[in-house]
């Protein structure tokens, strides 16, 4: 039995809800993003072949590291959830979220490596060496630091998230009939995943 | 075989997928077949996203549509937004 209130809701209904509101909430992510991708589309219109020219300047070694690292990450996400809902294994779906929480703390080490090379070469927004630079790589780089920027700190957020539903997971206090929580971070997570997957190849395969 | 077992050989083979696709994507963009290119890294990536959303993200097994259709009309609406304004500045 439920306890608490009773305003006529089942627990059937408030899962759905619970899912409504995590999935209002992706589509207002990926509008973020989307504003984004936008602006990337408008200045790689105008400059083509500075766009061509700074993307050569990333490794394309570790974006492809990066990205295999997030789709693995993805998988043992996925695969906490099952353990949990369908298979009620409280220490494997532990398991299964560190090894996700590990593999964010893989991709941000990566990231940050990435963008300290640049910082050495002077590539980084309002530094004299790009400003120096034609307007066009001012601009790829001014994005390439915003987006994945902001794509590392939902990383981040993701990371805090799981690791405190990993926490209740071993508490029980997430358990079997009360994961929605787990998949509703899982589900960021994946979200997370899916902006990669854009960024990844609108950056790292271009020239 | 069991029944979770599968789901979980599903999920492996999901991941694998994607695997396979962010190489066949990186070795195309080497190959420098270039102006469409980013036609192909870009419909490469709407194929990994799509698996994603429907099978790690279950929207495959979603019984609402509402649910079902959110992500796809927001990202049409979106590829409009983006093609259109890309064709103007292009053509401008």
């Amino acid at each position: 039995m439920e306890t608490g209130i009773n305003v006529g809701l089942e627990i059937r209904d408030k899962k759905v809800f619970s899912r409504v509101g995590m999935w209002l909430f992706i589509l207002s992510e990926i509008l973020i993003f989307g504003g984004l991708f936008l602006l990337y589309a408008m200045y790689r219109a105008k400059h083509p072949a500075d766009f061509h020219a700074a993307s050569l300047e990333l490794s394309r070694f570790d974006g492809t590291l990066n990205t295999i690292v997030l789709l693995t990450s993805s998988l043992t996400a996925a695969l906490a959830v099952f353990s949990l809902q369908e298979l009620n294994k409280r220490r494997r779906t532990a398991l299964y979220l560190a090894a996700t929480v590990g593999c964010g703390l893989v991709f941000l080490v990566v990231k940050a490596f990435e963008w300290g090379a640049k910082f050495e070469h002077g590539l980084y927004p309002r530094a004299a060496v790009l400003d120096a630079r034609p307007h066009g790589e001012i601009l790829y780089f001014g994005l390439y630091f915003m987006m994945t920027g902001l794509h590392a700190l939902h990383v981040i957020i993701g990371m805090v998230l799981l690791s405190v539903v990993l926490v209740w997971v071993l508490q029980s206090k997430v358990s079997q009939q009360r994961s929605a929580i787990l998949e509703n971070g899982v589900l960021y997570w994946h979200l997370v995943d899916v902006i990669w997957i854009f960024l990844f190849p609108l950056f790292y395969l271009i020239s | 075989m069991t029944h979770s077992a599968t789901h979980q050989l599903r999920y492996i083979g999901i991941w694998l997928a994607l695997v396979v696709l962010t190489i066949v994507t990186v070795t195309t963009a080497g190959l420098g077949v270039g102006r469409i290119g980013i036609l192909i890294v870009l419909a490469i990536a709407a194929t990994k996203s799509t698996l994603v959303l429907l099978w790690f993200m279950h929207l495959a097994t979603e019984k609402r549509l509402l649910l079902k259709l959110l992500v796809p009309i927001a990202v049409g609406v979106l590829a409009i937004f983006i093609g259109l304004t890309y064709t103007d500045v292009l053509t401008r």
